[in-house]
């Protein structure tokens, strides 16, 4: 397949010294450049929501096969990754946020991401199969299909409803684990899969709003680029109120108890509120405060998912203790 | 009789990423040999759970 990217000139600029661990000095990649490749802080929040949903389900799972679901689930998850850099490679180099992956600093070429992608993709879904079965491995297949395909191939590009639709890829990991330990989906599954699916848009959608340059100069049509901040601000607050129900909606299902359900009321009441801020605001308030109440609802957003999945555990954990439920 | 040669810088260079795949590849092999002493041990690996093996069981009591 022909891409548009020209790789950059290997060695031309440094990575980040954090990961890089021996082509620091010599322009050639290191063990850590291609572990960069499987996006990590991602890849962290997969294994996350994962494991929640693989805890929260009704059926016991022994803990080696609980250990290697996860763990193929996430390299999976970073399979899809190194395709994104693969394809993305150009737009990368473009945007600040991005310009240290390793593809765009010339660490790693395109080619190397795609073979390393397409490999653990390979390995993970088969991995997986014979570990937990069919439809966890079926999930786990979608997942980098949608993520590879539908989102970084397809969407990205092409409509500001991207994120919308691509955050589906994201959404699927509790789901993948559920799957592992009952071998099926039922609607607490459904309702994780939607809680994620329908946080992602405001979530990045903040970050768009303090990062606009960024999408504009790599010709992302972000929300934010097409249709302009005050459209944007109006979007996160639809979103996030059409996030409150399925957040409670979780609340009367078997995996909810009571820290779960003071987590979301508590959670989505602060998150409706920086919402409504947000959309109350003009881009001439926003730069006098340097985008202080965006970087607070993404700051927010991102510990209103680690704490709504967290709540999830932590019932699953009292109630394997006899406390609760 | 030549010492041992100095290491190659090619070597040197590679040396980390080397490690870091024999390592992942070490943990593999054990993740594979863990699971299949689970899949064993929970009798996620029997062919035919509950089917032929009873009834073949049965058939060569029969037969006594």
């Amino acid at each position: 397949m022909v891409r548009p990217f020209k790789q950059a000139e290997s060695g031309s600029e440094m990575s980040d010294a954090t990961i890089n661990q021996t082509g620091s000095n010599t322009g050639e990649a290191g063990f850590g450049d291609y572990f960069a490749l499987l996006k990590p802080r991602v890849m962290s929040l997969v294994v996350f929501t994962a494991l929640v949903g693989l805890a929260a389900a009704p059926v016991a799972v022994h803990p080696m096969v609980a250990f290697a679901s996860i763990l193929f689930i996430a390299v999976g998850g970073g399979a899809s990754g190194a395709l994104n850099m693969w394809w993305d490679a150009d737009i990368d180099r473009v945007m600040k946020r991005t310009a240290r992956r390793p593809v765009p600093s010339g660490k790693v070429t395109a080619d190397e991401a795609l073979a390393v992608g397409l490999t653990l993709s390979v390995m993970s879904v088969v991995m997986l199969w014979l570990a937990a079965g069919p439809v966890a491995a079926g999930l786990l297949a979608f997942t980098i299909f949608f993520y590879a395909v539908v989102y970084t191939m397809w969407l990205k590009r092409s409509t500001p409803q991207n994120i919308v639709i691509g955050g589906a890829a994201g959404a699927f990991p509790p789901m993948i684990g559920w799957a592992v330990a009952t071998g099926g989906v039922s609607i607490e599954s459904v309702l994780m899969f939607a809680l994620i699916f329908m946080w992602t848009p405001p979530h990045f959608w903040a970050l768009a709003l303090f990062m606009n340059s960024d999408y504009e100069n790599a010709g992302v049509p972000m929300l934010t680029v097409t249709h302009g901040r005050k459209v944007t601000r109006k979007h996160i607050l639809v979103y996030t109120i059409l996030l409150a129900p399925v957040a409670l909606g979780l609340c009367f299902t078997s995996i909810a108890g009571p820290t779960y359900i003071a987590a979301a009321v508590i959670l989505n009441a602060l998150f409706l509120k920086g919402a409504v801020d947000i959309w109350r605001r003009d881009e001439a308030a926003a730069e006098a405060d340097k985008y202080k109440v965006e970087k607070g609802f993404f700051k927010l957003s991102l510990a209103y998912l680690f704490l709504h999945f967290g709540a999830i555990l932590m019932d699953a954990s009292l109630k394997s203790w006899g406390i609760w439920g | 009789m030549s010492g041992f040669r100095e290491p190659h810088e090619l070597h040197k260079r590679r040396g980390g990423l080397n490690l870091g795949v024999g390592v992942v590849l070490a943990l593999f092999v054990a993740v594979v040999f863990g699971l299949t002493v689970a899949k064993v041990s929970t009798g996620g690996f029997q062919m035919n759970p509950g089917g032929n093996m009873g009834q073949s069981q049965s058939q060569t009591g029969g037969g006594n």
